[in-house]
């Protein structure tokens, strides 16, 4: 249970004049599972290393519980980190791997041998401390190395991509035991990704970056509802971007004019904006007449569990999605309404 | 190609190793206790130790001994040349891996400036004749004091010596994965036990593999032990030069069996880390 917050936190390497980390601020509460999400170079594995006290930093602070770490080394900062590729000491049996932070302690061997027992069983993997790595699959070895960082009680546990290489049905069982295990030891945990997805899964906050600037810190959905930027909308997934002109709750576009009521929007951009709204949020031939207009399908693609309309609004193409069966009432080359809910929209600054 | 048509390459490759390295080895273990040995015999008539006694090796016959045995020890030319050869081996080996270990590891993993010239630089003195710089060196070597020393010695075998294990080492570096020391120190271990648990494991077969060359080469050194030993530092090769314009061959033979058995015994205890397996070697690919 650890309360770590950075401040003014800033790695900038020699020989390049754009700083990797730039002016990080972040405040993350003790037992949170916290997400750093953005494009690969964005010096979110930076920040992370800095954290663990691999990396360090040219201005700013790091503290656990109020007290900074910057003068503490990796090995006595008690945080803790798990690497994507695992990285399991091949010289070493498997119970030799999970106990060596034990061992580097000076833990007597007995002592180890029975917590090496209790991890194993924690993550589901009893009966292979005799092992050797190399005879484990890709999620046994995950697993493995969870062990290893959780058998020391870190502070703070640093997961670099814990999902990314595992296939889809493993991605499940690993997001579950990594959930369990925060329920249970209740211990800070920070991971970095790029894949959206896995951020949504996993934490309770993101913290998205785009070229080491730390664009917005918010729960996984405030990113669907209330992105900060069109990058940010689009790098969720957002795909329907409206130059529009904002005055309080009216919104002109070049196709008509919308009302936005969405909560916060009261604090986003006014003036010249994008419109934005999430293609799920569209409604197709609404039942009453607000925030609509007309527009023609330019082509319909089924998925399965939904069907993706593109429509044309003068100019302007916009998605749609619908769940559950195809629709056969709206084909292509049809004219149709098209409804933009007044609490769903959003308005991002104009980029 | 099949394997049936590979056959009849691997028996003529065989059979030249045996005529080439082989077959020389039996001739100098007939030669070395021979007594005398003359055309048309096939094998000799007499054997005898002569050689050995003559060389010190062996206390003469009748006199054998402990006390004698034991006397060898300060007498002999040959085994004084022997603990000289080994002593300047081991320090030598030792020396350079221990100096080629951090020039390896920024070779191996670092992209920089100038990376191309220090390789060259580091390849150099497999290229350029010892004659062409021991010259120059032995006159700031004599200056400097150290001609004539064990050390100033081992300090100019390691100019063909290094090469070698940088080589290899930096091949060793080529592949391995730095991270794992991150994760190490993360876990709880400092600098010094991350590089007895992490890297040196993982470096092992490779470091063997470079004290086996620098071991090698340093132990076949004539020239340069020559010169700037100034007639003080007598190793083994220095020995066997000698008594190989001498003309015993029963002499020859023996001294060249010493001057060899280091290195085969070294080669036997080694050769499971040279096998393309442990990827120690991975290093020669790039020359």
């Amino acid at each position: 249970m650890t309360h770590v917050i950075l401040s003014n936190l800033t790695k900038s390497f020699p020989g390049n004049p754009v700083a990797a980390v730039n002016t990080m601020n972040l405040d993350i509460p003790s037992g949170q599972l916290v997400a750093f999400l953005g494009p690969s170079g964005c010096g979110k594995t930076t920040t992370l290393k800095m954290i663990a006290g691999l990396i360090t930093p040219t201005v700013g602070d790091i503290t656990f519980d109020g007290a900074s770490v910057l003068a503490v080394p990796p090995e006595k900062r008690g945080a803790v980190m798990v690497f994507q590729n695992y990285l399991l000491f091949p010289y070493m049996s498997v119970g030799q791997n999970v106990g060596f932070g034990l061992k580097m302690r000076g833990v007597e061997p007995k002592v180890i041998d029975r917590k090496v027992i209790e991890m194993l069983d924690l993550v589901k993997l009893p009966n292979i401390a005799n092992r050797r790595p190399r005879q484990l699959s890709g999620g046994q070895q995950q697993r493995v190395a969870l062990a290893r960082a959780l058998i020391t009680e870190p502070k703070v546990l640093l997961l670099d991509e814990p999902l990314s290489n595992l296939d889809a049905h493993l991605r499940d069982e690993m997001r579950e035991l990594i959930l369990s295990i925060q329920r249970n030891l209740g211990v800070t945990m920070i991971f970095v990704t790029h894949d959206q997805e896995e951020a949504v899964l996993l934490a309770n906050q993101i913290a998205l970056i785009f070229d080491g600037v730390l664009q917005q810190y918010a729960a996984p959905d405030v990113f669907y509802r209330q992105p900060i930027s069109e990058r940010a909308a689009r790098f969720f997934g957002g795909i329907n971007f409206v130059p529009a002109t904002r005055r309080g709750e009216r919104l002109e576009t070049a196709f008509g004019a919308f009302h936005v009521r969405t909560p916060g929007v009261e604090n986003a951009p006014e003036g010249e904006v994008t419109l934005t709204i999430r293609p799920e949020q569209v409604v197709l031939n609404p039942a009453d007449d607000e925030n609509c207009t007309s527009g023609r399908i330019r082509s319909r693609i089924y998925v399965g569990t939904y069907t993706r309309y593109k429509i044309m609004i003068g100019d302007i193409e916009i998605e749609a999605t619908r769940s559950g069966d195809i629709d056969h009432a709206l084909n292509e080359g049809d004219a149709v309404r098209v409804g933009f809910p007044a609490d769903r929209i959003w308005v991002v600054g104009r980029s | 190609m099949t394997v049936r048509n590979r056959r009849p390459f691997f028996y003529l490759a065989v059979a030249v190793i045996c005529i080439l390295l082989v077959l020389p080895v039996i001739t100098f273990m007939i030669n070395a206790f021979a007594f005398r040995w003359f055309y048309p015999q096939f094998i000799p008539a007499e054997w005898s130790l002569q050689a050995w006694e003559r060389l010190q090796l062996i206390p003469p016959e009748g006199e054998r001994t402990l006390t004698n045995w034991l006397a060898l020890l300060g007498s002999s030319d040959v085994i004084d040349a022997l603990v000289v050869s080994l002593v300047i081996g081991v320090g030598v080996t030792l020396f350079s891996v221990v100096i080629g270990l951090p020039a390896a590891r920024a070779l191996g993993m670092h992209k920089f400036r100038g990376k191309r010239i220090v390789e060259f630089m580091i390849l150099a003195p497999t290229i350029v004749p010892s004659i062409a710089f021991v010259l120059g060196l032995n006159i700031n070597f004599i200056r400097w004091e150290l001609s004539g020393s064990l050390f100033g010695v081992a300090l100019v075998h390691l100019v063909p010596v290094m090469p070698y294990v940088v080589l290899t080492l930096s091949g060793v570096f080529a592949n391995y994965n730095p991270d794992f020391e991150d994760q190490a120190r993360t876990l709880g271990a400092g600098p010094l036990r991350t590089f007895w648990y992490v890297t040196l494991p993982a470096i092992f077969p490779g470091i063997v593999v470079a004290a086996l060359f620098a071991f090698l080469v340093s132990w076949s050194q004539y020239l340069l032990t020559f010169l700037i030993g100034a007639g003080r530092v007598i190793t083994l090769p220095i020995l066997l030069f000698a008594s190989a314009s001498g003309g015993n061959n029963a002499v020859i033979a023996v001294m060249s069996l010493i001057f060899i058995a280091p290195a085969i015994l070294t080669l036997l205890v080694t050769s499971r880390y040279l096998s393309g397996e442990s990827g120690a070697v991975g290093g020669f690919g790039r020359i």
